[in-house]
């Protein structure tokens, strides 16, 4: 409830709201995007063309169109699509994991503390995009490949995170009275303590996505994202940025876009921290 | 204290041991595949099996590992694929330029971003402190890679004031480091403002604070003399930690700008496949990470008088 409780105080807090409307802009957006993108974002129109250039064929380029014809407008909108489906996706990942190792860390501590600790020291230690490079290049960019390096590069410090949480719940009352009725140690783990330990969690959460959308855009912008001809907002950068020099606007917009979604989480979970802090 | 310094030394070679092990499974585990990888897919089954042969691949895989971390150690990365020589002669040079890239924004950085988070902590709440950190955070959530594009459209086509490329192909060029080093600068000065401010903001509500001012001391002075040494402790872990993002955040900007550095080297060499690059660049920069990781945490005991006469 605590939870909901703060996505209600939200509204006290300025930055957040922001953050919320634009992340909620974004999620109808990427709804909607069938039903109001003005052209297909696959097909091949009319090469370069300026934003509000008039299509012979009917209908405008309102962002103009890229190096091959293509309506910016509708790949920005179909952009939002993949990468509010990916991001959301590889930060549930990485929270299942880094959430299983950390309740086990910090519950059963011993062993398990020692090796999922220094296990996650020694991931954190790199440097994330020298990481995820080479994890990519290694196995290959595709969706999926994307989803597993970001679980694996992110849940040591979610990890981290939990356990912190639950070092410092595992000794409350009711922990020591579900152990004294009996219950299984998963059991504590996953009804007793982890409710418990969600506000610092969603907050985390928010700046995470952020983060994860990022990542999701270094890659496509250093060509190892996506594989086209999906419309991937880093994808789209990385492709026109040569041309930027003539057609500012190629580059431009994705980029507008994809600060703005990032810009949304960030404030988002500032807000909620401000207004958690709060009560 | 010097139980502390040979543990975090000890952590630091351990993790550069265990890091030696996943990269060397991960990149050299199936012997075929990294004489496919050296001698192109075009290759002859004959001329990889002798390829393998001489350079030791059919010996048990503990020894391979044994004489890889042995050549490692005495600097021999073995040869670039790509550009046929030794990766030791590529790799010094690129990571020298990048140190110049680093050095700049951290001379620039550094300064710029404790000033504004003490600025903003001081009277946390004030308007300037608002400022301060909203535009902290907006700076920080724009990623580098957009504000590479949206800063070349600004100053390199919109007023023609600077190079969009900076490749150093006719020596160095001051002109050609500036759009670099101020994108680094951008991504990096928020977060660092931030955890200043909030040290600042810590400091400011202590009792020894409240007695300063309250005992008559003028305000700068309770600032300068008193806040100050507290609140700039915290900042100091965070800026070394810095540096493992950096060492992202030039693969970037190197990327896109052309800068022949060492991030550029890393991605160039894992698009190609050329192995033995992407080895020493990632244990160059697992090294600097975990290096700048350790001083950290010494310096940190070193400064907090708390931790060091305890």
């Amino acid at each position: 409830m605590r939870a909901l409780k703060s996505f209600a105080l939200l509204r006290e807090s300025t930055p957040g709201m922001v953050g919320a409307g634009l992340v909620l802009f974004w999620v109808i957006v990427a709804i909607l995007a069938p039903l109001i993108a003005p052209f297909d974002p696959l097909a091949t129109l009319q090469p370069m063309a300026k934003p509000g250039t008039v299509y012979a064929q009917g209908g405008t380029f309102w962002l103009g169109t890229d190096h091959l014809g293509r309506d910016i407008l509708s790949r920005i909108m179909y952009g939002s699509q993949t990468v509010l489906f990916y991001a959301p996706l590889a930060t549930l990942c990485a929270y299942t994991l880094g959430i299983m190792m950390g309740l086990a860390a910090g519950y059963h501590l011993g062993w398990w503390d020692i090796v999922l600790s220094r296990i996650s020291d020694i991931i954190l230690s790199f440097p994330v995009l020298v990481l995820y490079i080479i994890i990519i290049a290694t196995i290959g960019s595709s969706g999926i490949n994307i989803i597993i390096a970001i679980t694996f590069a992110s849940a040591p410090g979610i990890m981290r995170i939990v356990r912190g949480l639950v070092l410092d719940l595992r000794n409350r009352d009711y922990v020591a009275a579900a152990q004294t009725r009996g219950e299984s140690s998963m059991f504590i783990m996953l009804v007793e303590i982890l409710p418990n330990a969600r506000g610092p969690l969603i907050v985390d959460a928010c700046l995470r996505l952020g983060y994860v959308i990022i990542t999701i855009g270094v890659l496509g912008f250093l060509g190892l994202g996506l594989p086209p001809p999906d419309p991937d907002w880093g994808g789209m950068i990385n492709e026109t940025r040569k041309m930027a020099m003539i057609f500012p606007h190629m580059t431009v917009f994705p980029v507008l876009a994809i600060s703005s979604l990032i810009l949304g989480f960030n404030l988002l979970a500032d807000g909620l921290r401000e207004v958690s802090l709060r009560d | 204290m010097m139980i502390l310094i040979s543990k975090r030394i000890g952590f630091l070679v351990l993790t550069m041991l265990v890091v030696s092990v996943l990269l060397f499974l991960l990149l050299e585990y199936s012997p075929g595949s990294v004489a496919t990888k050296v001698l192109g897919p075009y290759s002859s089954e004959e001329s990889r099996e002798l390829w393998l042969e001489r350079h030791g691949y059919f010996e048990p895989l503990w020894w391979r590992y044994g004489a890889w971390l042995g050549n490692f150690m005495s600097g021999e990365f073995g040869d670039s694929v790509r550009f046929k020589v030794p990766v030791s002669e590529i790799l010094w040079p690129r990571l020298w330029n990048t140190a110049i890239l680093g050095f700049w924004t951290f001379a620039i950085m550094i300064p710029l971003s404790l000033i504004l988070g003490v600025l903003a902590g001081m009277r946390e709440g004030s308007k300037l402190d608002r400022i301060i950190s909203v535009s902290s955070i907006i700076t920080t959530s724009i990623p580098e890679f957009a504000s590479t594009v949206l800063l070349s459209a600004i100053f390199v086509f919109g007023l023609k004031w600077l190079p969009g490329t900076s490749s150093m192909s006719s020596g160095f060029e001051v002109k050609q480091m500036i759009l670099p080093v101020m994108v680094l600068i951008i991504y990096d000065f928020g977060y660092v403002a931030r955890m200043t401010r909030a040290s600042m903001a810590e400091v400011m509500t202590s009792h020894y604070i409240r007695s300063a001012v309250l005992k008559g001391l003028p305000y700068r002075q309770v600032i300068l003399k008193h806040a100050l040494r507290n609140a700039l402790i915290a900042p100091f872990t965070v800026i070394m930690l810095q540096i493992n993002w950096l060492l992202s955040g030039v693969i970037v900007v190197e990327f896109f700008f052309a800068y022949k550095g060492f991030g550029a080297l890393l991605l160039e060499a894992s698009l190609n496949q050329d192995l033995y690059v992407i080895e020493a660049c990632a244990m160059v920069a697992v090294f600097v990470a975990v290096a700048s990781q350790t001083i950290a945490d010494i310096g940190y005991t070193y400064l907090n008088p708390r931790i060091r006469f305890s």
